[in-house]
């Protein structure tokens, strides 16, 4: 009678551990679990929104059902919103890709080499704590409010932040790194191409995922401002014809392109940068 | 015999803001074609300034370090360093690694896989080529690194407490590797260390270095052979050496306490 008491035992000493080992800081955990955790918290998201919803515990005026909120992107889709999303996807690709031709060699050249440093830092760092947004009225007075004053709005605010971040990512290439280079051949050019910038490019195109999500909210309050198409007009539009489904059709398509978007990159990193993770 | 690397006067002296602290003090060396050289000596003693001095990542307050007759004017291929943390150029595998010196040298491919293989096959790694750094463990990627320094074939390989991050049995396991190397193909090498074992096994001559300012205090001629072995750390002369030189390390290190 003992012996399987004993199994009992030790089946709850073994189930008690699983639930210690999810509980424990900085422990990894399945990708299978992983996975379903962040499924789930989207799956409580819908339930909430459900419940206060259809439960009328707000009223449609401010917070459309699910239901609604499906349909309404129907319509929209029908009335041609590709065309709205298509116009925002393009502004900040432009932008962001013209800040980025800048933005990397100027990052680099400030991570590397004190002078530039010395010379482009502060007023980057000045620049930075300006919001681009509070650009937009100066520059609508420019250059109108055209696909130009959008794009310049991107620039504005990406720019100054991929300088920064890149040059800090080429900073922290270790040292000893360097220093064993040199004692293999490297001359001071040779270490730039090949030892600082292999060892830094993983954590550079980690730095441009995440200042591409700020690009995007810039391009929308740009959108928002002045603009006669693009998902930040849409939002706006909505607002004034207070349909409140199509706002949150237009948030959430923000809010599941930067998904996948994000996503789409880190894999990317992955795949190209095996080796750093 | 003909000098390799000769350490003339050098001082190092660094500015704190509790005013100059010397870390190095008239310090003179000579070290011959193909010995192997330890240096010795408590934490803080300097020894790993005076290393990468003649390694010349770091510049002397005073004096100059000749090697080969030309003055250190920087880093250069002519010395070979190896550090305690493997420094391992983590985008590479193994294999690219270890070519990386003779690339640089411009050392044609097909020649410069063979060296690598050969090197390879000399620290173990056999098997091991294509994998990346980051899947090795503590001792394969100081092989790793023992064998990048090697393949460049170097006047000169310098070692910065080359095993001090690795476990005991895998510093032992280590320490016969190189000696093994050593003594198939001799080879100009400087080791700073603090383990006494390590030094006495597998140099010549080991100097033991006294702290605040860090100078030469004694230096052991180690007569143990050309054959040693693993064994030869349980033989009488080993542990008569071993006594010498815990001494004098018990000195400098109770000085300082």
């Amino acid at each position: 009678m003992k012996q399987p008491n004993l199994e009992k035992n030790e089946t709850k000493v073994k189930k008690k551990s699983s639930f210690v080992n999810l509980m424990t800081p900085q422990r990894k955990i399945s990708k299978k679990v992983s996975i379903l955790l962040g499924i789930f918290s989207f799956v409580i998201i819908l339930v909430v929104w459900s419940f206060i919803t259809y439960e009328k515990i707000v009223g449609s005026m401010f917070v459309p059902t699910p239901g609604e909120t499906f349909k309404a992107m129907q319509t929209m889709f029908a009335a041609g919103f590709w065309s709205d999303i298509w116009i925002t996807v393009y502004r900040v690709m432009l932008g962001f890709i013209i800040a980025l031709i800048v933005a990397i060699p100027l990052g680099i050249l400030v991570g590397a080499y004190s002078p530039f440093a010395a010379l482009l830092e502060p007023v980057f760092s000045f620049v930075r704590y300006m919001p681009a947004s509070a650009f937009i009225p100066l520059f609508i007075f420019w250059i109108g409010i055209g696909e130009s004053e959008k794009v310049a709005v991107i620039i504005l605010g990406s720019l100054p932040q991929l300088v920064l971040m890149i040059a800090n990512n080429i900073r922290d290439v270790e040292k000893s790194l360097i220093e064993v280079s040199y004692t293999l051949g490297t001359n001071t050019f040779d270490v730039l191409w090949k030892i600082i910038l292999p060892k830094s490019l993983p954590n550079i195109m980690d730095t441009i995922r995440i200042v591409l999500g700020w690009a995007w909210t810039y391009v929308i309050v740009a959108e928002i401002v002045g603009a006669s198409s693009g998902i930040g007009f849409s939002i706006l539009q909505a607002q004034r014809t207070f349909q409140i489904d199509s706002i949150f059709v237009g948030i959430l398509t923000l809010g599941i392109i930067g998904l996948i978007v994000d996503t789409g990159l880190t894999i990317i990193n992955k795949k190209l940068f095996s080796w750093n993770f | 015999m003909v000098e390799s690397i000769v350490v003339k006067n050098v001082s190092k002296s660094f500015k704190t803001k509790s005013g100059n602290v010397q870390a190095l003090s008239d310090i003179n060396l000579g070290i011959r074609d193909k010995e192997f050289v330890s240096i010795l000596g408590t934490s803080g003693c300097g020894k790993s300034t005076l290393l990468r001095i003649i390694g010349g990542l770091e510049t002397a307050s005073e004096g100059e370090v000749l090697c080969h007759d030309s003055i250190v004017d920087g880093p250069g291929i002519d010395r070979g360093m190896v550090f305690q943390q493997y420094s391992l150029f983590p985008w590479m595998s193994v294999q690219k690694n270890i070519e990386f010196g003779l690339k640089q040298k411009k050392v044609e491919r097909k020649k410069r896989e063979m060296i690598a293989k050969e090197y390879i096959k000399l620290v173990g790694l056999k098997g091991f080529e294509d994998l990346f750094p980051k899947n090795l463990s503590g001792g394969m990627k100081q092989r790793v690194a023992l064998a990048r320094g090697l393949a460049n074939n170097p006047e000169v390989l310098l070692l910065d407490e080359p095993f001090g991050a690795l476990d005991m049995q895998t510093r032992e396991v280590m320490q016969e590797l190189l000696l093994g190397i050593w003594q198939s193909s001799p080879k100009t090498i400087l080791m700073v260390t603090h383990d006494i074992e390590e030094a006495i096994l597998l140099s010549n001559r080991v100097i033991i270095m006294s702290s605040h300012p860090g100078e030469i205090k004694e230096i052991l001629d180690i007569n143990l052979g050309n054959k040693r072995t693993f064994e030869t750390r349980l033989t009488e002369e080993f542990l008569e050496y071993k006594r010498i030189a815990s001494d004098v390390i018990r000195v400098e290190t109770s000085k300082i306490l």
